[in-house]
């Protein structure tokens, strides 16, 4: 029986990340049998929802040694798994940890990976967009098992309601392998909706001027409900806002029933991590920005004066509260 | 470091990969960060710095523009057989072409600007056993040991690990130098060394193909307008229709 693996990022209190319950839903149509590996503390009580969302099995581990190293146990304690039930097919979603992990177990196993899938189309074959989504590569896998790295949101991911059994992994990760250790973490979890699960997405990029006026944006999000702001890569790089802002290829993907496009060129590597948004609105002063093919309704001018607008505008329609 | 189609240009494809051929390539804007990196730490620690690039005989280019940053040599891994290798078969021709030499550091961009597989390095690190500092927005060696701020959704981990060790870099870490006339002088007399593949014990077979290409369904531009007294009130419509306001 062909075994299709979703390897599953949790969180100490049994948190799973949305990116693999995304994964789960796609592969229960793909056929085989289907188990999820989830490794750190918050494993075992992550197993309700991994199976909830169609694994049947769940390998996994509580043991601190994968959170406190990077990718050596994760991928020394996958590749043991393979070994034991040779699985066909490993889907990861492309998050820091499982990009890393999954670049270590192709060395071991000597598979080939396969990068940025948005889509799955069989044991053996997965789809990649590329030039911004424009054409579509299909791209044909030997050898098992198959490793495939997929993009976050692109697909939904709905409980089909199952129990997954659990299957402790026992495995000793030995001390060459515990050497790159997290000595510090500096996360914020931001107030307000996650940028990738906000229903409208204010986005800036290099032609709001400078940093303070990301406030426009911070204000106008304090005036739609469930609303997020983000940024381009050229922006955070620029230190303006946080990486947790940044859109795209390198930063995080968002599906908003509507993104506004403020001083946002909209370049490829841009586009792909918005262009699943429902209504696009751009405002740009250059009528030959790249943003404004893919806008629903563009505005040529300056953002600053049309963010001042909106913000007294939507505050005069709903009497100021989000 | 990698060289790349210019990433200034529009992208042409050929059957779903990137044309190479007859295209301006340029070192890869994401590697500049990379030999930046790697001149700072020798500047601090002394060594030297090897920049090391698997590509056609034109990527040469790319090693000549870090060596005119100041990087010490370069070698450069070149066969006709390897157009169109795989993530997995550039990290064993790498590993294959750096085991047993001596090195603290190997670092790499976080993903090339035209593949962006973002896994060849940590799959470079597993063949040679070493452990990966991926994502580093700023870097520092202390005695044999490396550490970095590892970017993460929420913010930052700071990861260390003793050397040898291999450290991704992303854009933000540093601002890479340009080089002087002196440097791009000093390139030329710098060396090169320059190997096939029958001079690396690898075998390699592709694994993974293009088998069918497809246009997407384009997004249609709506309508543009100059901005106006209306504008705010049309992008609120919008916004209403949309049912979030
Ligand atoms: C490997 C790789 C990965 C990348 N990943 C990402 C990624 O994940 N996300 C991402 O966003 N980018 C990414 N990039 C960078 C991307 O290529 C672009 O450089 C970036 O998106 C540009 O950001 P921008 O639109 O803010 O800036 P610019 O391209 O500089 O555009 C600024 C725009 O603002 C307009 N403007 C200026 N003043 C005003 C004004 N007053 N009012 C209105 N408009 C104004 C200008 O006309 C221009 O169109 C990546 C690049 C590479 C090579
Ligand atoms: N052919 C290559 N030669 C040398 N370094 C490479 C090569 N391909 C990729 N790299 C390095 O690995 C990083 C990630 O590449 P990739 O996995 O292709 O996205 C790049 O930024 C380069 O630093």
């Amino acid at each position: 029986m062909a075994g299709v693996w979703v390897y599953a990022e949790v969180t100490s209190d049994g948190g799973v990340d949305t990116a693999a319950l995304e994964i789960l839903t796609k592969a229960r149509t793909l056929g085989g049998e289907l188990a999820a590996v989830a490794l750190g503390p918050g494993a075992s009580a992550a197993a309700g929802r991994l199976g909830e969302h169609g694994a049947a099995t769940v390998y996994a581990s509580d043991d601190e040694v994968f959170a406190d190293y990077v990718a050596q146990p994760a991928a020394h304690a996958l590749h043991h798994l393979v070994e034991k039930h040779a699985p066909e097919l490993i889907l990861f979603a492309t998050n820091y940890d499982s990009r890393d992990i999954a670049g270590r177990l192709s060395a071991k196993t000597g598979s080939p990976l396969m990068s940025n899938a948005t889509d799955l189309l069989g044991l053996d074959r997965a789809r990649t967009a590329v030039a911004g989504g424009a054409t579509l590569v299909d791209v044909a896998l030997e050898g098992s098992p198959r490793l495939v790295l997929v993009r976050p949101k692109s697909f939904k991911a709905e409980p089909s309601g199952g129990a997954a059994e659990l299957v402790p992994v026992d495995v000793d990760v030995p001390g060459e392998l515990r050497l790159a250790k997290r000595v510090e973490r500096h996360e914020a979890a931001a107030s307000g909706p996650r940028l990738e699960d906000a229903g409208v997405v204010l986005a800036g990029g290099r032609g709001l001027g400078e940093a303070g006026n990301f406030k426009l944006l911070d204000e106008l999000a304090s005036l739609i409900p469930n609303a997020a702001v983000g940024a381009t890569r050229a922006v955070v790089d620029a230190g303006w806002v946080p990486y947790a802002y940044q859109i795209g290829q390198t930063g995080k993907a968002v599906k908003p029933d509507v993104y506004i496009a403020a001083g946002i060129s909209g370049a490829t590597q841009h586009i792909v991590g918005m262009k699943g948004a429902k209504r696009v609105v751009a405002i740009n002063k250059d009528d030959d920005a790249p943003i404004f093919q893919m806008a629903d309704f563009g505005v040529v001018g300056d953002a600053l004066k049309v963010l001042e607008q909106l913000i007294d505008e939507v505050r005069s329609r709903t009497g100021g509260a989000p | 470091m990698k060289h790349v189609p210019d990433p200034n240009l529009p992208v042409e494809l050929d059957g779903g990969r990137l044309r190479r051929d007859g295209v301006q390539c340029v070192l890869d804007p994401g590697d500049e960060f990379g030999v930046e990196a790697g001149l700072r730490l020798v500047e601090e620690h002394g060594g030297e710095v090897t920049l090391v690039s698997m590509g056609p005989p034109a990527a040469a280019e790319a090693i000549k523009r870090g060596l005119s940053m100041g990087a010490h040599r370069g070698l450069l891994i070149s066969d006709d057989a390897l157009a169109g290798a795989d993530a997995l078969a550039t990290a064993t021709v790498l590993a294959a072409a750096l085991g047993g030499r001596d090195f603290d550091l190997i670092i790499a961009g976080v993903e090339s600007t035209d593949g962006y597989t973002g896994t060849m390095p940590s799959t470079l690190a597993e063949l040679l056993g070493l452990p990966q500092l991926t994502f580093a927005t700023s870097l520092s060696v202390t005695g044999s040991s490396v550490r970095v701020d590892r970017q993460s959704p929420d913010g930052y981990q700071v990861v260390e690990c003793p050397l040898p060790a291999l450290v991704t870099v992303t854009a933000g870490v540093n601002e890479p130098r340009y080089p002087s006339f002196k440097g791009i002088m000093a390139a030329k007399k710098k060396p090169m060394e320059e190997l096939a593949l029958g001079d690396l014990a690898v075998e390699l077979d592709v694994r993974q193909k293009v088998v069918q290409v497809t246009q997407a369904e384009e997004r249609r531009a709506g309508q543009v307008v100059a901005a106006d007294g209306d504008t705010a009130g049309r992008i609120a419509d919008l916004l209403a229709e949309a049912k979030v306001i």
